[in-house]
Protein backbone atom coordinates (compact mmCIF):
# COMPACT_ATOMS: atom_id res chain seq x y z
CA UNK A 1 0.00 0.00 0.00
CA UNK A 2 3.01 2.27 0.75
CA UNK A 3 4.03 2.28 -2.80
CA UNK A 4 0.49 2.86 -3.97
CA UNK A 5 0.45 6.35 -1.70
CA UNK A 6 3.83 7.13 -2.62
CA UNK A 7 2.87 7.35 -6.09
CA UNK A 8 -0.35 8.92 -5.46
CA UNK A 9 1.68 11.77 -3.30
CA UNK A 10 4.25 11.79 -6.24
CA UNK A 11 1.37 12.39 -9.15
CA UNK A 12 -0.08 14.94 -6.80
CA UNK A 13 3.05 16.81 -7.12
CA UNK A 14 3.51 16.18 -10.51
CA UNK A 15 0.38 17.71 -10.95
CA UNK A 16 1.18 20.79 -9.23
CA UNK A 17 4.95 21.04 -9.99
CA UNK A 18 4.53 21.22 -13.98
CA UNK A 19 2.75 24.74 -13.88
CA UNK A 20 4.21 25.95 -11.06
CA UNK A 21 7.70 25.58 -12.37
CA UNK A 22 6.22 27.76 -15.65
CA UNK A 23 4.97 29.89 -13.49
CA UNK A 24 8.42 30.42 -11.44
CA UNK A 25 10.49 30.11 -14.82
CA UNK A 26 7.79 32.61 -16.86
CA UNK A 27 8.17 35.19 -13.58
CA UNK A 28 12.08 34.98 -13.36
CA UNK A 29 12.71 35.54 -17.21
CA UNK A 30 9.60 37.62 -18.46
CA UNK A 31 9.47 35.55 -21.40
CA UNK A 32 6.82 35.06 -23.68
CA UNK A 33 4.28 36.86 -21.98
CA UNK A 34 3.08 38.44 -24.79
CA UNK A 35 2.10 34.95 -25.72
CA UNK A 36 1.24 32.83 -23.23
CA UNK A 37 -0.97 33.55 -19.81
CA UNK A 38 0.97 32.64 -16.59
CA UNK A 39 -0.49 29.79 -15.56
CA UNK A 40 -1.87 31.24 -12.47
CA UNK A 41 -3.89 33.47 -15.13
CA UNK A 42 -5.01 30.27 -16.86
CA UNK A 43 -5.79 28.71 -13.34
CA UNK A 44 -7.95 31.92 -12.32
CA UNK A 45 -9.94 31.70 -15.90
CA UNK A 46 -10.70 27.69 -15.40
CA UNK A 47 -12.00 29.13 -11.83
CA UNK A 48 -13.48 31.68 -12.95
CA UNK A 49 -15.19 29.52 -16.37
CA UNK A 50 -16.72 27.33 -13.66
CA UNK A 51 -19.42 29.82 -12.71
CA UNK A 52 -19.83 30.98 -16.39
CA UNK A 53 -23.43 29.85 -17.45
CA UNK A 54 -22.62 30.10 -21.13
CA UNK A 55 -20.04 27.62 -20.96
CA UNK A 56 -21.95 25.35 -19.00
CA UNK A 57 -25.07 25.61 -21.37
CA UNK A 58 -22.16 24.80 -24.34
CA UNK A 59 -20.82 21.69 -22.39
CA UNK A 60 -24.68 20.29 -21.93
CA UNK A 61 -25.00 20.76 -25.47
CA UNK A 62 -22.37 18.84 -26.36
CA UNK A 63 -22.84 16.34 -23.60
CA UNK A 64 -26.31 15.89 -25.11
CA UNK A 65 -24.93 15.45 -28.89
CA UNK A 66 -22.58 12.63 -27.47
CA UNK A 67 -25.05 10.90 -25.51
CA UNK A 68 -27.48 10.91 -28.07
CA UNK A 69 -24.97 9.61 -31.02
CA UNK A 70 -23.69 7.27 -28.66
CA UNK A 71 -26.67 5.78 -27.90
CA UNK A 72 -27.75 5.60 -32.11
CA UNK A 73 -24.55 4.03 -32.41
CA UNK A 74 -25.07 1.53 -30.30
CA UNK A 75 -28.49 0.99 -31.72
CA UNK A 76 -26.99 0.50 -35.06
CA UNK A 77 -23.59 -1.34 -34.23
CA UNK A 78 -24.94 -3.67 -31.81
CA UNK A 79 -27.78 -5.66 -33.64
CA UNK A 80 -25.57 -5.41 -36.84
CA UNK A 81 -22.48 -6.85 -34.66
CA UNK A 82 -24.49 -9.61 -33.42
CA UNK A 83 -25.50 -10.63 -37.29
CA UNK A 84 -22.07 -10.48 -38.47
CA UNK A 85 -21.03 -12.33 -35.83
CA UNK A 86 -23.31 -14.90 -35.71
CA UNK A 87 -23.24 -15.61 -39.39
CA UNK A 88 -19.64 -15.63 -40.34
CA UNK A 89 -19.81 -16.15 -43.89
CA UNK A 90 -22.04 -13.11 -44.16
CA UNK A 91 -19.23 -11.45 -41.84
CA UNK A 92 -16.37 -12.37 -44.51
CA UNK A 93 -18.48 -11.09 -47.28
CA UNK A 94 -18.90 -7.79 -45.69
CA UNK A 95 -15.46 -7.43 -44.18
CA UNK A 96 -13.52 -5.40 -47.26
CA UNK A 97 -17.04 -3.15 -47.63
CA UNK A 98 -16.54 -2.32 -43.89
CA UNK A 99 -12.54 -1.65 -44.15
CA UNK A 100 -13.46 0.56 -47.00
CA UNK A 101 -15.51 2.73 -45.24
CA UNK A 102 -13.62 2.77 -42.03
CA UNK A 103 -11.10 4.65 -42.77
CA UNK A 104 -13.06 7.73 -44.14
CA UNK A 105 -12.75 10.50 -41.60
CA UNK A 106 -15.84 11.27 -40.51
CA UNK A 107 -15.64 14.74 -39.75
CA UNK A 108 -15.12 15.14 -43.65
CA UNK A 109 -18.79 14.56 -44.00
CA UNK A 110 -19.61 17.14 -42.36
CA UNK A 111 -20.33 19.85 -44.94
CA UNK A 112 -22.10 16.81 -46.80
CA UNK A 113 -24.15 15.61 -43.95
CA UNK A 114 -25.12 19.59 -43.34
CA UNK A 115 -26.32 20.62 -46.69
CA UNK A 116 -28.53 17.00 -47.04
CA UNK A 117 -29.90 17.16 -42.83
CA UNK A 118 -30.28 20.67 -42.79
CA UNK A 119 -30.13 21.02 -38.87
CA UNK A 120 -26.92 21.68 -36.83
CA UNK A 121 -28.12 19.28 -33.76
CA UNK A 122 -28.93 16.58 -36.30
CA UNK A 123 -25.49 16.69 -38.50
CA UNK A 124 -24.14 17.03 -35.23
CA UNK A 125 -25.00 13.48 -33.60
CA UNK A 126 -24.95 11.86 -37.05
CA UNK A 127 -21.01 12.66 -37.93
CA UNK A 128 -20.61 11.90 -34.41
CA UNK A 129 -22.21 8.76 -34.80
CA UNK A 130 -20.36 7.49 -38.19
CA UNK A 131 -17.08 7.45 -36.35
CA UNK A 132 -18.69 5.73 -33.03
CA UNK A 133 -20.30 2.91 -34.77
CA UNK A 134 -16.70 1.17 -35.94
CA UNK A 135 -15.68 0.83 -32.01
CA UNK A 136 -18.78 -1.12 -30.90
CA UNK A 137 -19.41 -3.06 -34.41
CA UNK A 138 -15.89 -4.97 -34.19
CA UNK A 139 -15.71 -5.32 -30.68
CA UNK A 140 -19.26 -7.18 -31.00
CA UNK A 141 -18.04 -8.94 -33.65
CA UNK A 142 -15.04 -10.16 -32.03
CA UNK A 143 -17.17 -10.64 -28.77
CA UNK A 144 -19.13 -13.60 -30.42
CA UNK A 145 -16.53 -15.19 -31.63
CA UNK A 146 -15.74 -16.19 -28.49
CA UNK A 147 -18.96 -17.37 -27.35
CA UNK A 148 -18.86 -20.94 -25.94
CA UNK A 149 -19.79 -23.13 -28.41
CA UNK A 150 -21.57 -25.78 -25.95
CA UNK A 151 -23.20 -23.37 -24.47
CA UNK A 152 -24.71 -22.52 -27.80
CA UNK A 153 -25.52 -25.77 -29.11
CA UNK A 154 -27.12 -26.87 -25.74
CA UNK A 155 -29.99 -24.44 -26.01
CA UNK A 156 -30.38 -25.00 -29.60
CA UNK A 157 -30.85 -28.77 -28.64
CA UNK A 158 -33.72 -27.60 -26.35
CA UNK A 159 -35.44 -26.23 -29.12
CA UNK A 160 -34.24 -22.65 -28.62
CA UNK A 161 -34.78 -20.23 -31.92
CA UNK A 162 -32.12 -18.06 -33.20
CA UNK A 163 -33.17 -15.16 -31.47
CA UNK A 164 -33.66 -16.81 -28.06
CA UNK A 165 -30.35 -17.99 -28.43
CA UNK A 166 -28.63 -14.57 -29.53
CA UNK A 167 -30.58 -12.79 -26.37
CA UNK A 168 -29.84 -16.02 -23.63
CA UNK A 169 -26.06 -17.17 -24.62
CA UNK A 170 -24.56 -14.76 -27.41
CA UNK A 171 -25.44 -11.67 -26.26
CA UNK A 172 -24.51 -11.64 -22.15
CA UNK A 173 -21.26 -13.62 -23.22
CA UNK A 174 -20.06 -10.87 -25.58
CA UNK A 175 -21.29 -7.75 -23.26
CA UNK A 176 -17.91 -7.41 -21.74
CA UNK A 177 -16.78 -6.81 -25.49
CA UNK A 178 -19.64 -4.61 -26.26
CA UNK A 179 -18.95 -2.56 -23.61
CA UNK A 180 -15.18 -2.72 -24.16
CA UNK A 181 -15.73 -1.11 -27.62
CA UNK A 182 -18.53 1.50 -26.17
CA UNK A 183 -15.92 3.01 -23.87
CA UNK A 184 -13.55 3.45 -27.15
CA UNK A 185 -16.57 4.93 -28.64
CA UNK A 186 -17.15 7.58 -26.34
CA UNK A 187 -13.97 8.69 -26.42
CA UNK A 188 -13.44 9.00 -29.97
CA UNK A 189 -17.09 10.48 -29.76
CA UNK A 190 -16.06 13.13 -27.57
CA UNK A 191 -12.93 14.49 -29.95
CA UNK A 192 -15.45 14.37 -33.33
CA UNK A 193 -18.38 16.40 -31.44
CA UNK A 194 -15.73 19.26 -30.21
CA UNK A 195 -14.53 18.83 -34.14
CA UNK A 196 -17.80 18.89 -35.77
CA UNK A 197 -18.78 22.17 -33.35
CA UNK A 198 -15.75 23.76 -34.83
CA UNK A 199 -16.15 23.37 -38.08
CA UNK A 200 -19.90 23.65 -38.23
CA UNK A 201 -20.92 27.57 -37.92
CA UNK A 202 -23.92 27.93 -36.15
CA UNK A 203 -23.49 24.92 -34.09
CA UNK A 204 -23.86 24.93 -30.11
CA UNK A 205 -21.46 23.26 -28.09
CA UNK A 206 -17.88 23.72 -26.53
CA UNK A 207 -16.12 23.50 -29.86
CA UNK A 208 -18.67 27.15 -30.68
CA UNK A 209 -18.01 28.09 -27.26
CA UNK A 210 -13.86 27.96 -27.89
CA UNK A 211 -14.75 29.73 -31.83
CA UNK A 212 -16.21 32.66 -29.57
CA UNK A 213 -13.50 32.86 -27.23
CA UNK A 214 -11.27 32.78 -29.91
CA UNK A 215 -12.43 35.51 -31.34
CA UNK A 216 -13.00 37.69 -27.66
CA UNK A 217 -10.36 39.84 -26.20
CA UNK A 218 -9.69 37.95 -23.25
CA UNK A 219 -6.12 36.61 -25.53
CA UNK A 220 -5.21 32.95 -24.64
CA UNK A 221 -6.21 32.21 -21.26
CA UNK A 222 -9.91 31.76 -21.65
CA UNK A 223 -9.16 29.41 -24.71
CA UNK A 224 -6.77 27.33 -22.55
CA UNK A 225 -9.38 27.00 -19.98
CA UNK A 226 -12.09 25.51 -22.44
CA UNK A 227 -9.02 22.99 -22.94
CA UNK A 228 -8.30 22.24 -18.87
CA UNK A 229 -12.40 22.02 -18.71
CA UNK A 230 -12.62 19.42 -21.69
CA UNK A 231 -9.55 17.39 -20.22
CA UNK A 232 -11.64 17.39 -16.94
CA UNK A 233 -14.76 16.39 -18.90
CA UNK A 234 -12.88 13.94 -20.98
CA UNK A 235 -11.20 12.36 -17.84
CA UNK A 236 -14.81 12.02 -16.13
CA UNK A 237 -16.85 10.39 -18.92
CA UNK A 238 -13.93 7.61 -19.14
CA UNK A 239 -13.42 6.99 -15.50
CA UNK A 240 -17.30 6.98 -15.01
CA UNK A 241 -17.44 3.97 -18.25
CA UNK A 242 -14.45 2.57 -16.65
CA UNK A 243 -16.54 1.93 -13.40
CA UNK A 244 -19.76 1.01 -14.55
CA UNK A 245 -17.75 -1.71 -16.92
CA UNK A 246 -15.74 -2.82 -13.47
CA UNK A 247 -19.13 -2.99 -12.00
CA UNK A 248 -21.17 -4.63 -14.49
CA UNK A 249 -18.70 -7.26 -15.88
CA UNK A 250 -17.22 -8.07 -12.72
CA UNK A 251 -18.37 -11.57 -12.89
CA UNK A 252 -16.92 -11.76 -16.24
CA UNK A 253 -13.26 -11.30 -15.14
CA UNK A 254 -13.92 -13.60 -12.21
CA UNK A 255 -15.00 -16.06 -14.82
CA UNK A 256 -11.85 -15.32 -17.05
CA UNK A 257 -10.01 -15.66 -13.58
CA UNK A 258 -10.94 -18.82 -12.35
CA UNK A 259 -11.05 -20.29 -16.16
CA UNK A 260 -7.15 -19.06 -16.38
CA UNK A 261 -6.72 -20.92 -12.89
CA UNK A 262 -8.61 -23.91 -13.69
CA UNK A 263 -5.94 -24.43 -17.53
CA UNK B 1 -8.19 -22.72 -54.39
CA UNK B 2 -10.23 -22.57 -51.10
CA UNK B 3 -8.63 -19.75 -50.30
CA UNK B 4 -8.66 -18.04 -54.01
CA UNK B 5 -12.63 -18.55 -54.09
CA UNK B 6 -13.32 -17.21 -51.07
CA UNK B 7 -11.39 -13.97 -51.92
CA UNK B 8 -12.59 -13.63 -55.46
CA UNK B 9 -15.98 -13.92 -53.31
CA UNK B 10 -15.07 -11.16 -51.23
CA UNK B 11 -13.94 -8.49 -54.10
CA UNK B 12 -17.57 -9.82 -56.17
CA UNK B 13 -18.93 -8.26 -52.69
CA UNK B 14 -17.21 -5.25 -53.12
CA UNK B 15 -17.61 -4.59 -56.24
CA UNK B 16 -21.99 -5.06 -55.97
CA UNK B 17 -22.02 -2.93 -53.26
CA UNK B 18 -19.86 -0.05 -55.39
CA UNK B 19 -22.44 -1.20 -58.11
CA UNK B 20 -25.53 -0.78 -56.55
CA UNK B 21 -23.93 2.39 -54.90
CA UNK B 22 -23.45 3.65 -58.99
CA UNK B 23 -27.37 2.16 -59.92
CA UNK B 24 -28.89 3.92 -57.04
CA UNK B 25 -27.48 6.76 -57.38
CA UNK B 26 -27.75 7.09 -61.13
CA UNK B 27 -31.23 6.29 -61.16
CA UNK B 28 -32.36 8.71 -57.95
CA UNK B 29 -30.26 11.81 -59.71
CA UNK B 30 -30.05 13.20 -56.41
CA UNK B 31 -27.96 15.88 -56.24
CA UNK B 32 -26.67 14.81 -53.07
CA UNK B 33 -25.94 11.10 -53.74
CA UNK B 34 -23.61 11.13 -56.62
CA UNK B 35 -22.65 7.60 -58.63
CA UNK B 36 -18.75 6.59 -57.61
CA UNK B 37 -17.97 6.68 -61.05
CA UNK B 38 -18.60 10.25 -61.32
CA UNK B 39 -16.64 11.49 -58.14
CA UNK B 40 -13.67 9.29 -59.28
CA UNK B 41 -14.19 11.91 -62.53
CA UNK B 42 -14.15 14.87 -60.41
CA UNK B 43 -11.32 13.39 -58.25
CA UNK B 44 -9.49 13.09 -61.64
CA UNK B 45 -10.56 16.53 -63.12
CA UNK B 46 -9.72 17.97 -59.04
CA UNK B 47 -6.15 16.89 -58.56
CA UNK B 48 -4.49 14.01 -61.13
CA UNK B 49 -4.54 15.63 -64.27
CA UNK B 50 -1.30 16.52 -63.85
CA UNK B 51 1.64 15.00 -66.37
CA UNK B 52 2.90 11.55 -65.36
CA UNK B 53 6.26 13.37 -63.97
CA UNK B 54 4.08 14.98 -61.13
CA UNK B 55 2.84 12.00 -60.26
CA UNK B 56 -0.26 13.22 -62.73
CA UNK B 57 -0.85 15.60 -59.98
CA UNK B 58 -2.05 19.25 -61.25
CA UNK B 59 -1.48 22.40 -59.53
CA UNK B 60 -4.59 22.19 -57.32
CA UNK B 61 -3.09 18.67 -56.08
CA UNK B 62 0.78 19.66 -55.46
CA UNK B 63 -0.75 23.25 -53.66
CA UNK B 64 -3.05 21.02 -51.32
CA UNK B 65 -2.76 17.15 -51.26
CA UNK B 66 0.89 17.64 -50.66
CA UNK B 67 0.99 20.32 -47.99
CA UNK B 68 -1.49 17.95 -45.89
CA UNK B 69 0.26 14.80 -46.69
CA UNK B 70 3.39 16.58 -45.63
CA UNK B 71 1.69 18.38 -42.09
CA UNK B 72 0.20 14.50 -41.16
CA UNK B 73 3.53 13.15 -41.85
CA UNK B 74 5.42 15.85 -40.26
CA UNK B 75 2.81 15.37 -36.90
CA UNK B 76 3.24 11.91 -36.92
CA UNK B 77 7.10 11.99 -37.08
CA UNK B 78 7.96 14.88 -34.68
CA UNK B 79 5.17 12.40 -32.32
CA UNK B 80 6.65 9.42 -32.94
CA UNK B 81 10.14 10.51 -31.82
CA UNK B 82 9.48 12.68 -29.19
CA UNK B 83 7.00 10.16 -27.95
CA UNK B 84 9.63 7.60 -28.20
CA UNK B 85 12.49 9.39 -26.41
CA UNK B 86 10.28 10.55 -23.37
CA UNK B 87 8.55 7.28 -23.12
CA UNK B 88 11.43 5.25 -22.74
CA UNK B 89 13.11 7.81 -20.29
CA UNK B 90 9.78 7.66 -18.19
CA UNK B 91 9.52 4.15 -18.48
CA UNK B 92 12.79 3.16 -17.23
CA UNK B 93 12.72 5.84 -14.38
CA UNK B 94 10.45 4.68 -11.62
CA UNK B 95 10.45 8.41 -9.81
CA UNK B 96 9.56 10.17 -13.47
CA UNK B 97 6.66 7.46 -14.26
CA UNK B 98 5.02 8.34 -10.82
CA UNK B 99 5.59 12.03 -11.06
CA UNK B 100 4.33 12.70 -14.76
CA UNK B 101 1.39 10.02 -14.87
CA UNK B 102 -1.61 11.78 -13.69
CA UNK B 103 -0.37 15.17 -15.44
CA UNK B 104 0.19 12.66 -18.64
CA UNK B 105 -3.67 11.32 -18.43
CA UNK B 106 -5.06 14.48 -17.84
CA UNK B 107 -3.78 15.74 -20.99
CA UNK B 108 -4.37 12.66 -23.17
CA UNK B 109 -7.83 13.33 -22.16
CA UNK B 110 -8.38 16.75 -23.20
CA UNK B 111 -9.79 16.48 -27.07
CA UNK B 112 -7.26 17.53 -29.20
CA UNK B 113 -9.66 19.56 -31.74
CA UNK B 114 -9.95 22.28 -28.28
CA UNK B 115 -6.42 22.55 -28.74
CA UNK B 116 -6.91 23.57 -32.40
CA UNK B 117 -7.17 27.53 -31.07
CA UNK B 118 -4.70 27.10 -28.55
CA UNK B 119 -1.80 26.62 -31.35
CA UNK B 120 -3.78 29.01 -33.87
CA UNK B 121 -3.56 31.34 -30.94
CA UNK B 122 0.71 30.80 -30.75
CA UNK B 123 1.49 30.59 -34.37
CA UNK B 124 -1.28 32.31 -36.38
CA UNK B 125 -1.65 30.82 -39.97
CA UNK B 126 0.33 28.68 -41.33
CA UNK B 127 2.03 24.77 -41.36
CA UNK B 128 3.64 25.46 -38.24
CA UNK B 129 0.39 25.41 -36.39
CA UNK B 130 -1.05 22.46 -38.13
CA UNK B 131 2.03 20.74 -37.34
CA UNK B 132 2.12 21.28 -33.98
CA UNK B 133 -1.75 20.31 -33.60
CA UNK B 134 -1.22 17.13 -35.21
CA UNK B 135 1.65 16.44 -32.86
CA UNK B 136 0.14 17.15 -30.02
CA UNK B 137 -2.90 15.23 -30.75
CA UNK B 138 -1.03 12.43 -31.74
CA UNK B 139 1.97 11.96 -28.75
CA UNK B 140 -0.47 10.53 -26.31
CA UNK B 141 -0.75 6.87 -27.64
CA UNK B 142 2.66 6.75 -28.21
CA UNK B 143 3.92 8.39 -25.16
CA UNK B 144 1.73 5.89 -22.59
CA UNK B 145 2.91 2.82 -25.41
CA UNK B 146 6.40 3.41 -25.18
CA UNK B 147 6.55 4.13 -21.48
CA UNK B 148 4.51 0.91 -20.94
CA UNK B 149 7.03 -0.64 -23.32
CA UNK B 150 10.01 0.40 -21.68
CA UNK B 151 8.32 -0.71 -18.16
CA UNK B 152 8.01 -4.10 -19.24
CA UNK B 153 11.32 -4.77 -20.92
CA UNK B 154 11.85 -8.65 -20.31
CA UNK B 155 14.01 -8.74 -16.98
CA UNK B 156 15.94 -11.61 -18.40
CA UNK B 157 17.24 -9.85 -21.38
CA UNK B 158 18.36 -6.28 -19.23
CA UNK B 159 20.29 -8.61 -16.93
CA UNK B 160 22.31 -10.59 -19.93
CA UNK B 161 23.13 -7.29 -21.31
CA UNK B 162 24.31 -6.06 -17.85
CA UNK B 163 26.01 -9.49 -17.53
CA UNK B 164 27.72 -8.84 -21.12
CA UNK B 165 28.56 -4.91 -19.77
CA UNK B 166 26.74 -3.34 -22.52
CA UNK B 167 27.30 0.46 -21.87
CA UNK B 168 23.82 2.47 -21.15
CA UNK B 169 23.86 3.61 -24.96
CA UNK B 170 24.05 -0.06 -25.94
CA UNK B 171 21.15 -1.09 -23.48
CA UNK B 172 19.32 1.47 -24.84
CA UNK B 173 19.65 0.85 -28.58
CA UNK B 174 19.78 -3.27 -28.57
CA UNK B 175 17.69 -4.02 -25.48
CA UNK B 176 15.29 -1.56 -24.66
CA UNK B 177 14.21 0.16 -27.91
CA UNK B 178 13.35 -3.21 -29.94
CA UNK B 179 11.91 -4.50 -27.01
CA UNK B 180 9.03 -1.30 -26.74
CA UNK B 181 9.15 -1.07 -30.46
CA UNK B 182 6.41 -3.05 -31.38
CA UNK B 183 4.57 -1.11 -28.84
CA UNK B 184 5.41 2.11 -30.12
CA UNK B 185 4.62 1.05 -33.73
CA UNK B 186 0.96 0.21 -32.41
CA UNK B 187 0.46 3.57 -31.09
CA UNK B 188 1.33 5.14 -34.02
CA UNK B 189 -1.20 2.96 -36.16
CA UNK B 190 -4.05 4.51 -33.64
CA UNK B 191 -2.39 7.89 -34.05
CA UNK B 192 -3.20 7.60 -37.59
CA UNK B 193 -6.71 8.30 -37.52
CA UNK B 194 -6.75 10.42 -34.89
CA UNK B 195 -4.17 12.50 -37.07
CA UNK B 196 -6.04 13.04 -40.24
CA UNK B 197 -9.07 14.74 -38.20
CA UNK B 198 -6.90 17.00 -37.00
CA UNK B 199 -5.50 17.85 -40.35
CA UNK B 200 -8.93 18.38 -41.52
CA UNK B 201 -9.99 20.26 -38.38
CA UNK B 202 -6.67 22.65 -38.36
CA UNK B 203 -6.67 23.65 -41.59
CA UNK B 204 -10.23 24.71 -42.03
CA UNK B 205 -9.50 26.81 -39.01
CA UNK B 206 -6.11 28.49 -39.94
CA UNK B 207 -4.59 27.79 -43.44
CA UNK B 208 -4.45 29.05 -46.53
CA UNK B 209 -4.09 25.51 -48.42
CA UNK B 210 -4.37 21.92 -47.57
CA UNK B 211 -7.47 19.11 -48.05
CA UNK B 212 -9.10 20.48 -45.06
CA UNK B 213 -9.03 24.46 -46.48
CA UNK B 214 -10.49 22.90 -49.75
CA UNK B 215 -13.10 21.31 -47.66
CA UNK B 216 -14.30 24.53 -45.57
CA UNK B 217 -14.54 26.22 -49.12
CA UNK B 218 -16.36 23.69 -50.38
CA UNK B 219 -18.61 23.98 -46.96
CA UNK B 220 -18.96 27.66 -47.94
CA UNK B 221 -20.04 27.41 -51.75
CA UNK B 222 -22.35 24.36 -51.71
CA UNK B 223 -20.07 22.67 -53.20
CA UNK B 224 -20.83 19.01 -53.70
CA UNK B 225 -19.03 17.04 -55.93
CA UNK B 226 -15.46 18.39 -54.17
CA UNK B 227 -17.33 17.34 -50.74
CA UNK B 228 -17.37 13.63 -52.62
CA UNK B 229 -14.19 14.24 -53.77
CA UNK B 230 -12.63 14.86 -50.19
CA UNK B 231 -14.26 11.77 -48.91
CA UNK B 232 -13.55 9.38 -51.05
CA UNK B 233 -10.37 10.70 -51.41
CA UNK B 234 -9.46 11.09 -47.72
CA UNK B 235 -10.75 7.68 -47.13
CA UNK B 236 -8.03 5.76 -49.82
CA UNK B 237 -5.55 8.11 -48.08
CA UNK B 238 -6.35 6.39 -45.12
CA UNK B 239 -6.06 2.90 -46.57
CA UNK B 240 -3.22 3.57 -48.19
CA UNK B 241 -1.37 4.91 -44.91
CA UNK B 242 -2.31 2.31 -42.79
CA UNK B 243 -1.04 -0.46 -45.17
CA UNK B 244 1.84 1.26 -45.26
CA UNK B 245 2.25 1.67 -42.12
CA UNK B 246 1.76 -2.16 -41.90
CA UNK B 247 4.31 -2.50 -44.07
CA UNK B 248 6.62 -0.91 -42.42
CA UNK B 249 5.97 -2.53 -39.52
CA UNK B 250 6.39 -5.87 -40.47
CA UNK B 251 9.80 -4.54 -42.29
CA UNK B 252 11.06 -3.30 -38.88
CA UNK B 253 10.15 -5.67 -36.54
CA UNK B 254 10.93 -8.87 -39.07
CA UNK B 255 13.39 -9.94 -36.61
CA UNK B 256 10.99 -10.37 -34.29
CA UNK B 257 8.96 -13.01 -36.53
CA UNK B 258 12.01 -15.08 -36.74
CA UNK B 259 13.11 -14.99 -33.10
CA UNK B 260 9.41 -16.14 -32.12
CA UNK B 261 10.13 -18.94 -34.69
CA UNK B 262 13.30 -19.79 -33.66
CA UNK B 263 13.05 -18.71 -29.83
Amino acid sequence: MTGGMRRACLGAAGIVAVPGAAQLAMQAGGTGQKVFPLPSTVLASTWGMASDGTFWSSAAATAGAWAEAMAVSAAIAVPLGLVLGSVPWLEYAVRPVIEFARPVPSIATLPLVLLIVQDNTKTEVAVIALAAIWPILINTVYGLREVDPVARQTLQSFGFGPLSVAWRVSLPSAAPFIATGVRIAASIAFVVAIAAELLGSGMNGIGSYLTLAESGTGGLSPILAVAVWSGLLGLAINGALEAAERRAFRWHHQLSAALAGAA
Amino acid sequence: MRRLTAAGARLAVLAATLGCWQWAAKSAASPYFLPPVTILADMHQQWFSGPAAHLWLNSDGTGNLLPSLGRMLGGLAAAGLAGTALGIAIGRIQVLSDLTGPVIHFCRAIPPPAMVPVFLFIFRIGTPMETAAITFGVIWPVLLNAIDGAQHVHPGHMETARAFRLGPAQRLLRVILPSAAPKIFAGLRVALAVSMVLMIVSEAEGSTDGIGRELSIAQANLDIPVMWAVIVLLGLLGIALNAAFLLAERRALAWQHAAALTG
